[in-house]
């Protein structure tokens, strides 16, 4: 009777375990740290290193985040998960956020239970093409092999593409990026197909960088950013206005370098309202009013971010192109922070 | 006294303290639990994808699946829906199995015979094969094999290996050329059906006449003719019109013809290879496992080696070996869901890889899977269960 009393115990423990979902802000402050959903290896995005520190572009977000909550950059704990287990463990609590160069589209937005907080990356897909073969553009594919990795937005748009153009194709699905790189290398396919960002990234591992060329065509609109749960609206608050703030910040030129300057002495009110000495944004998203000041200080507006990890000075020397500010001829445009 | 001994008195019991009542009443408060424990996680599942935004249900699986796929046995391209991926990667992961079984069993079986034999080198390079084989983990020799082996060793299509300009292999794949028969080719498939029959009663007949008359009949070969005789009779009586499609290079890569991937001979190889390991040990220890007295007495009866081996010795051996190789085939089955670290489109890699990814729909597409392969696996055991039947010791 005892046992069957443990058993009935522990079913409704769970029942009521999974049903509490909302406060997933108050969950994060009461463990301290932010679990964070990343890429298990993708230069410029999310990679470790020897030590287990995590660089990148979607590994700074998680921090920004982290930083603005917790008032540390440093208490985030990285979950690497693959393509086909993001989701999954955002849908079930094992992550807050799920930052993984993860393409929005409608059917994830709608169906899976989650919601994109924002556009940390704008992305397109391209391919890379062995020098050998002599191909000038994606049009002279016809009757190709292409190369790609399970489990990404990438399989559709190449059918969608070679089907638009009434060319032929035959896919090589791999698991892992590096699988797919194998493949590619040993002469499987005559292409490859990913998002450009990830191209050159996966050129950089190759063996002989220079055999290889990346297309110029740009196949599709990858739009990548931060996912949360969907029916916690003020968690996806925090995510999505983090984010805003750090595009907001650069536009006003904030940097981690003077932050502290600017907040003592600028009489700029946009500024004095972000850094919370007007003003309370933190406060109505239930966090401290000097949750810009951290995530800035820490890790830097949305420019130092791209710079340190797929900007011209990084081995991926990408421009800021699509990436740049609305007032510099890009699309990364944050709504006013007031 | 007598009276009493004659009628013993029943002690009246209490229901509770009756055995068959406690023993009934026990495996349904059992069955009961277990089925409220089992509910209760599907309702919670249910409950609370919902109450996240989740959509459930199989109503995708009529969704046109946009994708392409490197191989199909079936009709398909990018306008079918997910349940035909389904069925596309179902096919593909049983093709797989099939021939690296049948390959297993094949290689299994003679390097397990060749352990025992008395041939130093013959048995020590058998030993070899089985403890370096057995011992690697089995991803690494998928990766071995089609990294390490095909790839390389397979030309670029510009540089295939032609045969006649028939006949293409480059790192591509196979390109072999496809015919094309009109509809009269069902006389043709039927007449193989009746061929296999006529070979069925034919050995029947043989053996009821040597067992009655002691004379023998080339069973094989009689067999062989009928086989090859009556299909191709009917193929030319019937005057089946047949066009030839064959594969010719056009751009990249060649055009037409049947195409076999080498990433399938790549995985039957490693899945073949690995798995025989394993047989051998358990064909020998089946060999073993059979009284070295029945080979003595097949040799004081004048049976030939081969003969003892094959009417002596492997009969008897079979009841010890069948039921661990049922354990072998259905281990062989499951393996082959590494498939997807080479790019083999089976049903891991195409229904639970891509399918999964681009209708989120990770609940039902697992719950399909492990279905899948749980009655693949129980169809597989009770055929051996069966064969283990026919097979045992009949007692007369």
């Amino acid at each position: 009777m005892r046992k069957s009393i443990t058993i009935f115990g522990i079913v409704a423990a769970s029942m009521i375990a999974a049903t509490a979902q909302a406060g997933t802000l108050e969950d994060v402050k009461a463990r301290g740290v932010l679990s964070c959903g990343v890429n298990n290896g993708l230069p410029g995005f999310s990679q470790p290193d020897e030590k287990n520190n995590w660089t990148g572009l979607d590994v700074d977000t998680c921090r920004a985040v982290a930083a603005a909550v917790l008032g540390d950059a440093n208490k985030v704990s990285f979950k690497p998960l693959t393509a086909k287990e993001r989701f999954t463990a955002l849908q079930s609590g094992e992550v807050d956020i799920l930052s993984r160069n993860t393409t929005w589209t409608q059917t994830r937005d709608t169906s899976l239970g989650l919601k994109y907080a924002g556009v940390n990356y704008y992305d397109g897909q391209g391919f890379l093409a062995h020098k050998a073969l002599g191909v000038k553009s994606a049009k002279d594919l016809d009757g190709a092999s292409v190369c790609i990795q399970a489990g990404t937005t990438t399989e559709l748009n190449v059918a969608d593409y070679f089907r638009l153009h009434g060319m032929k194709y035959s896919s090589v699905v791999f698991d892992t990026a590096d699988q797919t790189r194998e493949g590619f290398e040993a002469g499987r396919c005559d292409t490859l197909t990913s998002d450009q960002s990830q191209l050159y990234a996966i050129r950089s591992k190759m063996a002989d960088p220079t055999s290889a060329v990346v297309l110029p065509e740009v196949i599709s609109k990858e739009p990548l950013g931060p996912v949360v749960r969907q029916g916690d609206d003020a968690w996806f608050n925090i995510v999505r206005w983090t984010l805003f703030m750090q595009i907001e910040a650069e536009e006003l030129g904030i940097t981690s370098a003077n932050v502290d300057d600017l907040k003592a002495n600028t009489t700029n009110p946009g500024i004095k309202r972000i850094l919370g000495t007007e003003d309370n944004a933190g406060e109505r998203m239930g966090l401290s009013a000097d949750w810009a000041y951290n995530a800035i200080k820490q890790v830097g507006n949305y420019g130092e971010m791209f710079d340190r990890n797929v900007g011209p000075a990084t081995p991926l020397a990408i421009a800021r192109g699509l990436n740049a500010l609305w007032s510099n001829g890009g699309i990364q445009y944050a709504p006013p922070l007031r | 006294m007598s009276e009493r001994l004659n009628t013993p008195q029943v002690p009246k019991t209490a229901i509770w303290n009756d055995p068959t009542f406690r023993a009934i009443a026990i495996q349904v408060l059992a069955s009961i639990a277990i089925i409220w424990f089992f509910w209760t996680i599907f309702d919670n599942t249910l409950t609370n994808m919902s109450s996240r935004g989740i959509t459930t249900g199989f109503g995708f699986l009529n969704n046109t699946a946009g994708f392409g796929i490197l191989m199909s046995l079936i009709d398909y391209d990018e306008t079918y829906t997910y349940g035909r991926t389904f069925y596309v990667g179902l096919l593909n992961t049983l093709l797989v199995s099939f021939l690296a079984i049948v390959c297993a069993t094949v290689i299994g079986f003679i390097i397990g015979v060749a352990r025992l034999s008395k041939n130093w080198l013959i048995s020590k390079m058998a030993a070899v094969y089985v403890e370096s084989i057995r011992n690697v983990p089995l991803l690494l020799q998928i990766f071995f094999w089609n990294f390490a082996v095909i790839q390389p060793l397979l030309p670029s299509p510009k540089q295939s290996f032609a045969l006649a300009d028939m006949f293409f292999l480059n790192n591509r794949g196979a390109y072999l050329p496809k015919p094309h028969f009109d509809d009269r080719i069902w006389l043709v498939v039927i007449a193989i059906f009746a061929a296999i029959v006529a070979i069925v009663y034919v050995t029947k007949w043989a053996r009821r006449r040597q067992e009655s008359t002691g004379q023998p009949f080339h069973t094989f070969w009689a067999g062989l003719g009928i086989l090859l005789g009556l299909p191709l009779a009917t193929y030319f009586l019937s005057g089946v019109q047949v066009t030839v499609d064959y594969p010719a290079l056009q751009g990249f890569n060649m055009r037409g013809g049947t195409e076999v991937i080498p990433e399938l001979l790549s995985l039957t190889l490693a899945l073949a290879t690995y798995t025989a390991s394993f047989i051998a040990e358990i064909v020998r220890a089946g060999i073993q496992g059979v009284s070295y007295g029945q080979t003595e007495a097949a040799r004081a009866l004048g049976l030939r080696h081969a003969y003892t081996l094959r009417l002596v010795v492997i009969p008897q051996a079979m009841r010890i070996i069948i039921p661990p190789l049922t354990g072998q085939y259905l281990n062989l089955m499951k393996n082959s869901s590494l498939a997807t670290a080479i790019g083999y489109p089976d049903l891991v890699g195409v229904f639970m890889g891509t399918t999964l990814n681009q209708t989120g729909q990770a609940v039902e597409i697992v719950g399909m899977t492990m279905a899948v392969y749980l009655a693949i696996s129980l169809i597989i055991s009770a055929f051996m269960n069966w064969w283990n039947k026919h097979m045992a010791l009949v007692e007369r």
